[in-house]
């Protein structure tokens, strides 16, 4: 029989809720013994719902999870060997420290002296020795979390998993509990599976992160990968801070933005491709205007970070970049920008366009995004009344009103995305469906909207024949 | 003016109403129990009321009689409370407000009423009243006071500790007698006593369904008052101050140390 090499391994699991919402669409994800993996995401991404499917609390609607290559998708969380260190401790109000971490062993039965030898062991592993029979309520928030990792680590699970232990600490407690975690990983060598939407906390414990959006896997890969190299404008706005613009790859290393030329080192795309480059702000940099500056500009805001400076620099064609350095530029100073090849992350573009698909209607009307929009007379008399059709409609090409009522279709500002002259918005109608805007106006995250297309940027075109 | 906007704005001027009020109609009402109880009918002081009430074995048979059918009224209240709450509190029922509602409706009834109709009932399927009649009235009146403060406790448990303790291996047994009924002991300990408290001083449910076949302490402490003329008076405030005795003795036994027990959803 093959060993398997990976201890967990999840495959195309979705997961749907009554109400119809995927949490999880055909995630796929396999991890070594021994791994520390994070999976990153913000909220609502189905993080902690891919972490309850492993531990056995949710059931996926489709797709099966392995255990060393065990099919464990239908086993009921009390047979699993792993253990969960919950968001906010869940420790037994009516237990003391001792008995809480004493839980899982007593049930398996184990005798009096090597419960309390274990339980002791455990808790010096987090620090907590001398507190077995203190009420936990008297515990604070960093205490109680220690006696919620002995109480999982104490039972020796095969995985441990993590569902935002960090998140209720302040920062110094998050941070020394972080260096802490790492160790105690190292020591027991039992595979860690991390939840947070903390990005900094991701890149700092884990051997792999795995970045969600929207019940989807984005990227896995390190640290140094998934902040280096991310695959999408999703991975690297959201991780770390970046410059997103649009661009165009002229060939192979050559890629135009921010009307300029750079050499780089990405190849494969084809020529003429439009992408999506990032470069993220530590990688300029910035002097007062010469002759080797790629871009000029102006400074506009030079914020102190502690470590480093924080610049917002606004190119003469309008692009704003966010530059960081240890040197103040103080705002009103010319100054030139330079990017070395190796710093420019291309990535292709996910979609140029909206695309739908969309029917016919009488009286010069095409219907999609369950609505019935108007088309000019002459595109609609090319086809037949009730014919299929694909409809484009460039993102600069829709208009959002403030007042719904001024759209024929209303939505959610879900998603913005800025991208140096531009936002980049996600608007989700009140049907689910995405929409994807430009824009140079500023829109809030949640803000109510109308969507209006005019006729003349509806394109219409038959169904291409391979479909 | 000054000094009277500052009286008017104090707390403590606002209470006086209150202090009154509970002056008045609890605390003189106990001392003028105490009182009676220890006095004959021309005022002066006396244990005799106490040596007639524990030498007359019918009513110290009465009293032992009342407390075992309170016991046992509370014990089934509490069987069959217990999963009522339980079930409501854990099963993801779309609304499960309009089943506690369902619980809580025959409270708006008075409960004088509610008995005269269970009269009624028993009369019309020709079962005849007594002593299982009585047990019948007493849980139908109160088990909505035992299912109540437990659902309340079961509903406000963090059900992370629930998969805490599945996640620790323990199965759907062990996950409630270890967590989820060490962790309700607060809503059964109100629901013991809101339940107890009232029948064991109870008469009229008593007379009602029993036709006065069945006497409870109650119902002789009320005779004392009520037929007795004020000769009696003494001798059903002593009673009185038994019963009153009995109902503190059970609120404090067994009082969970707890004293956050309120903040977890106990009414006590």
């Amino acid at each position: 029989m093959q060993q398997s090499n990976y201890i967990i391994e999840v495959n195309n699991v979705s997961k749907q809720f009554e109400d119809g919402k995927f949490a999880l669409d055909n995630v796929s994800l396999s991890i070594r013994k021994g791994e520390f993996v994070t999976i990153l995401g913000p909220s609502g991404c189905g993080k902690t719902t891919l972490l309850r499917c492993i531990a056995g609390f949710q059931v996926a609607s489709s797709g099966d999870v392995l255990l060393n290559g065990e099919d464990i998708t239908q086993i009921p969380p009390y047979k699993r060997p792993v253990n969960t260190v919950f968001q906010k401790y869940a420790l037994f109000p009516h237990l003391n420290v001792f008995d809480n971490v004493a839980f899982g062993l007593k049930l398996k039965k184990f005798d009096r002296t090597t419960i309390t030898q274990k339980v002791k062991s455990a808790l010096k592993t987090v620090g907590m020795t001398d507190y077995e029979y203190r009420d936990v309520d008297s515990l604070s928030g960093g205490q109680q979390q220690r006696v919620a990792i002995a109480r999982a680590i104490v039972n020796q699970p095969e995985v441990l998993l993590l569902d935002e232990p960090l998140a209720a600490l302040d920062l110094k407690m998050r941070k020394d509990m972080q260096i802490e975690l790492k160790e105690m990983h190292k020591k027991l060598g039992i595979t860690f599976i991390y939840v947070t939407h903390d990005q900094e906390e991701a890149l700092t414990l884990s051997d792999r992160v795995v970045v969600m959006s929207e019940g989807k896997i984005q990227q896995i890969g390190t640290p140094s990968e998934v902040y280096n190299e991310p695959v999408n404008c999703f991975v690297a706005d959201f991780i770390g801070e970046s410059n997103i613009l649009n661009g165009v790859m002229l060939e192979d290393r050559r890629v135009r933005f921010c009307e300029h030329e750079f050499d780089c080192v990405d190849t494969g795309f084809g020529e003429n491709v439009p992408v999506d480059v990032v470069v993220r702000p530590e990688d300029w940099y910035i002097f007062d205007a010469s002759d080797a500056a790629q871009l000029t500009g102006i400074v506009q805001s030079c914020i102190f970070k502690g470590v480093h400076y924080e610049m917002a620099v606004l190119t003469p064609n309008g692009y704003e970049f966010m530059v960081q350095d240890y040197h103040a530029f103080e705002p009103g100073r010319e100054v030139g920008l330079l990017v070395k090849p190796e710093d420019i992350q291309v990535m292709k573009k996910e979609r140029l366009c909206n695309t739908f698909e969309g029917e016919i209607l009488a009286g010069n009307k095409v219907c999609f995004l369950d609505a019935d929009w108007d088309i000019p007379g002459q595109v609609a008399q090319q086809f037949e009344v009730g014919t299929k059709v694909q409809v484009t409609v460039g993102f600069n090409r829709i208009t959002l009103e403030d007042h719904e009522e001024d759209g024929l279709l209303t939505g959610v500002v879900h998603f913005i995305l800025y991208k140096g002259d531009h936002y980049h918005l996600t608007v989700r109608t009140d049907d689910g469906e995405d929409l994807f805007v430009d824009t140079r106006d500023v829109w809030d995250d949640g803000d109510r909207v109308g969507i209006v297309i005019s006729p003349d940027n509806i394109h219409v075109s038959p169904i291409s024949s391979e479909k | 003016m000054k000094n009277l906007s500052r009286v008017f704005s104090s707390r403590r001027t606002w209470a006086w109403p209150y202090v009154l009020f509970l002056v008045l109609f609890v605390v003189l009402p106990l001392l003028l129990i105490v009182f009676y109880a220890f006095t004959n009918g021309n005022g002066q002081f006396t244990l005799r009321n106490f040596a007639d009430f524990f030498s007359k074995s019918e009513a110290v048979s009465t009293f032992i009689y009342s407390l075992a059918i309170a016991l046992i009224t509370t014990v089934i209240c509490l069987l069959l409370g217990y999963p009522a709450a339980y079930i409501m509190a854990m099963a993801q029922f779309k609304t499960p407000q309009v089943m506690a509602m369902l619980f809580i409706l025959p409270m708006w009834i008075n409960f004088l009423l509610r008995t005269i109709a269970t009269v009624e009932l028993f009369r019309f399927f020709g079962i005849p009243l007594g002593e299982a009649a009585l047990l019948f009235g007493m849980v139908y009146d109160f088990l909505p006071f035992m299912i109540y403060p437990i659902y309340n406790t079961l509903q406000k448990m963090d059900h992370s500790l629930i998969e805490a303790a599945e996640d620790l291996g323990a199965n759907r047994t062990q996950v409630f007698a270890k967590v989820v009924l060490p962790l309700s002991v607060p809503g059964i300990y109100s629901g013991i006593i809101m339940v107890f408290m009232p029948t064991v001083s109870t008469f009229a449910i008593a007379e009602l369904l029993t036709h006065n076949k069945v006497t409870l302490f109650g119902s002789l402490i009320q005779r004392s008052f009520g037929e007795g003329g004020l000769t009696m008076w003494n001798y059903g405030a002593a009673l009185s101050l038994i019963m009153l005795l009995i109902i503190a003795l059970t609120s404090f036994f067994g009082s969970p140390e707890d004293n956050d027990a309120n903040q977890k959803g106990g009414l006590l």
